[in-house]
């Protein structure tokens, strides 16, 4: 496919979609899919086969819209004038209506209110601040178009962002686009994505010894890590259930920029809905000629596949997921040398996480400038969020950076359920930290959230009330880390199952004032000396607890050894 | 090309392809390690050899770390020496470790770190797993509450015998060291019996049967010299 072609597509596509005056989009991510929405869905269509109204109105199996606390949630999209005649953009010639908890059971009924005032029973506003509150870049795809048709991310604008880096940028002008940007990497880490696309582009591939297996042609690679494994996290498993394409088009993006060939997207096995649309898409994009050989008709050519995580967190960690894409077992090795310079199979190699590349799109469109404009001075763009915990709207939100918590948590999220207090959020999953109510206007972005002891982590933010127990939070996230330990440094594999011991022992009213001594500095050990990320962070939620809600622990401690009020032990 | 660092202050001169700890061994500055062991590739797993390096906020393996000009580096800081000791007393509290009844007694890497860091009592729970013990193979023995996972036998295995009969299962604290696809080590049947993991274990985990407390005396120079001379080329004709 060729951007005559592209631009074709598109057009027939919304022309198609234009004849249509209700759309109605049924949500099939995981979460809705679980409440039964393909049911919904069939239910939807088939009442409309039996109304006769089949050529009025379709119905459309859509990514999450976020607000998944109301699922299954039903949008349904009409045209008010009736006739596409006016001068006024699409979006203001249409009025939406969105249902909350719908059963399939209520299909009738929605059809039936297709034309006339919508199901008042069922209806949630979509002028609630869930939604007016948030900057979609990201996720703009996600609960608009069908994830399983590669014409409906085109006719969404899709791949032009490839076909114009292809055509009319050369690999410099796009990694240096990246870097105008301010585009940092969305895994957790922050680093900035255009230094990095730049280092592997520089890499010579002859630099360290390789042994790529026969077949594969390419001397770099390009990774899409999408082994997302924090608790209470699923921003990236949405990603690649609502829009897979965007994906596979930063990924191929990406690779022209660093003169890869080959490319793989490491999904975790748990995720098989994620698998399942990456793998359609990428059979749709491969026979629309937007992967493989000479994308576009171009000389570029650029080929994914599919590798499965069994199920290890450390997988997450990028040596430990190389190790795994070789075939090898999935523990980290000592960087440098850095993946860029020496990753799989010793070949120079790009890992980005998902989000990261579902940003790289709209940014070649767009332009740098438009991204730079959103966010923070060193935080740039949106960050998506996981939000859950004891919060009244839970889902999947997406924010410029800079935001305050408050809002997110009391605007977006709509505060704490059953008259409640706000306690502390914790972002970062078990890398992370908690964030205590005083930090409540603190903006988020990577330097804040560094500041106050937490990260920005991948963007599982867990919202707890007053009823929490901090230790409890503390020896989750650590037994947590002692589970998923690889078990190759001593610090990690020792380390947090003493810290996890400690902690069962303050729960169980079994520790002295020693004992959190003890902890302390095993939590200094552990996150100075340990191999990888996962060790290195995974006594912070110890760390930011004891920190801020250090007369928690101490409540816990038998006997007299109570210390003193400068929070130092006698 | 040559470098210069300093290593605790003294002046030392490096070739550019080798390690801090390479480097540091040449001038006979001591760096404590567990899993390296020359003939092996180094895979910076055991924590011990960590250094202080100027201008790196991170502490860094001496082992996988290759020196640089102007290189300031330290090996014996207060806060390293209080690392390591925490480092040999996780792993005394992890398996059992209980010298008096251990065929290493005497001739154990892990009991001289014990010793070198000053580790006179362990602040940790003992943990004591009953992981048992391989006693299948006509001529070694594996105790498993004896090992450290240094994973020096697997690389032996791998690299010198090229059997790979050796390898990690599990993960975490349950990681265990198998044979084959964890099969008892006598039925084992890509094992050669050529002794190189026993060779290259460090506590008393790998035995010769027969041995009894103190007895098991091991000579992993060999398994250097071997490599060094196949790196030579020493028996090609």
């Amino acid at each position: 496919m060729n951007l005559e072609e592209l631009n074709a597509t598109a057009t027939s596509e919304r022309l198609a979609r234009a004849k249509k005056r209700h759309h109605i989009h049924v949500c099939v991510g995981t979460a809705c899919q679980a409440l039964n929405s393909e049911q919904i869905a069939k239910a939807l269509q088939a009442e409309l086969k039996q109304r006769g109204q089949s050529h009025d109105a379709e119905v459309k199996c859509v990514g999450c819209p976020g607000l998944c606390s109301l699922g299954p949630l039903v949008e349904v999209e009409s045209r008010v004038n009736g006739q596409a005649t006016t001068d006024a953009p699409e979006e203001d010639r249409r009025k939406s209506v969105l249902y909350q908890f719908v059963k399939p059971e209520d299909a009738a009924e929605i059809i039936a209110h297709l034309d006339g005032e919508p199901v008042k029973r069922l209806e949630t506003p979509l002028d609630q601040p869930f939604f007016t509150r948030q900057t979609k870049i990201v996720l703009e795809n996600c609960g608009k178009i069908d994830p399983e048709r590669i014409e409906d991310y085109i006719a969404a604008g899709g791949y032009q962002a490839l076909m114009k880096a292809l055509t009319e940028m050369t690999p410099q002008q796009v990694v240096d686009e990246i870097t105008r940007s301010g585009l940092r990497g969305r895994g957790g880490a922050g680093f900035p994505t255009g230094l990095k696309w730049g280092t592997v582009a520089k890499a010579d591939p002859n630099a360290y010894p390789t042994n790529v297996p026969e077949g594969i042609q390419s001397r770099k690679f390009v990774i899409c890590n999408g082994d997302e494994g924090d608790p209470g996290a699923f921003m990236d498993r949405s990603l690649m259930e609502g829009d897979p394409h965007r994906i596979l088009e930063g990924m191929a993006i990406a690779a022209y920029a660093v003169g890869a060939n080959h490319g793989f997207i490491y999904v975790r096995a748990e995720y098989p809905l994620a698998v399942k649309r990456l793998r359609t898409a990428i059979r749709q994009a491969q026979r629309a000629g937007l992967l493989g050989n000479g994308i576009g008709g171009t000389a570029f050519s650029f080929n994914v596949d599919i590798r499965l995580g069994a199920g290890a967190f450390v997988c997450g960690e990028e040596t430990a997921l190389m190790a795994s894409i070789e075939g090898g077992r999935g523990v980290p090795r000592p960087r440098p040398p850095f993946p860029a310079e020496c990753g799989l199979w010793g070949c120079p190699t790009l890992i980005n996480n998902v989000e990261t590349l579902a940003n790289v799109p709209p940014i070649i469109m767009k332009g740098a400038d438009w991204f730079a404009s959103i966010g923070t001075e060193k935080s740039k763009g949106t960050k998506v969020f996981a939000l859950t915990g004891q919060v009244v709207n839970t889902g999947l939100i997406e924010v410029p950076m800079g935001i305050t918590l408050r809002e997110i948590v009391f605007d977006i999220g709509g505060g704490i359920p059953g008259g409640r207090q706000f306690k502390g959020v914790q972002t970062g999953g078990p890398s992370g930290g908690c964030i205590p109510a005083q930090f409540l206007d603190m903006p988020v972005d990577y330097e804040s959230l560094a500041k106050v002891g937490s990260i920005m982590g991948s963007g599982g933010m867990i919202v707890m009330d007053d009823t929490t127990d901090m230790v409890e939070v503390a020896r989750f996230f650590m037994e947590f880390c002692m589970d998923e330990s690889c078990g190759k440094c001593i610090p990690c594999r020792a380390g947090t199952v003493q810290m996890h011991r400690i902690l069962t022992k303050i729960q169980e009213g079994k520790a002295t004032q020693r004992d959190i001594q003890i902890l302390e500095e095993l939590c200094d050990m552990v996150k100075h000396t340990s191999l990888c990320g996962l060790g290195q962070s995974a006594p912070n939620p110890v760390i930011s607890t004891l920190r801020y809600f250090r007369d928690e622990y101490e409540k816990k401690i038998n006997g007299h050894h109570k210390s003193k009020p400068n929070g130092l032990s006698d | 090309m040559p470098r210069t660092l300093t290593i605790n202050g003294q002046e030392i001169s490096a070739r550019s392809d080798q390690t801090i700890l390479e480097a540091a061994r040449e001038a006979n500055i001591h760096i404590p390690t567990l899993c390296h062991l020359d003939g092996l590739t180094d895979v910076g797993a055991c924590r011990m050899c960590l250094v202080e390096v100027s201008g790196s906020s991170k502490l860094l393996p001496a082992c996988t770390t290759r020196v640089q000009e102007g290189m300031e580096v330290r090996t014996e800081t207060e806060r390293l020496r209080a690392y390591r000791r925490q480092i040999i007393e996780l792993l005394f509290a992890e398996r059992n470790h209980v010298c008096a009844v251990c065929v290493a007694n005497g001739n154990c890497e892990l009991q001289d770190a014990a010793i070198a860091v000053g580790m006179d009592h362990v602040r940790y729970d003992y943990l004591f797993p009953k992981l048992g013990l391989d006693l299948s193979h006509e001529r070694f023995g594996m105790d498993h509450n004896r090992c450290i996972l240094c994973t020096r036998c697997v690389r032996a295995c791998d690299q010198l015998e090229g059997a790979h009969t050796i390898d990690v299962m599990g993960r975490g604290a349950r990681s265990l060291i198998i044979h084959d696809m964890n099969v008892p080590w006598g039925e084992a049947t890509t094992c050669t019996s050529c002794g190189k993991c026993v060779m290259a274990c460090p506590t008393g985990a790998l035995f010769k049967q027969g041995s009894t407390v103190a007895e098991m005396v091991r000579d992993a120079d060999k398994l250097a010299f071997l490599r060094a001379a196949r790196d030579r080329k020493v028996w090609n004709v």
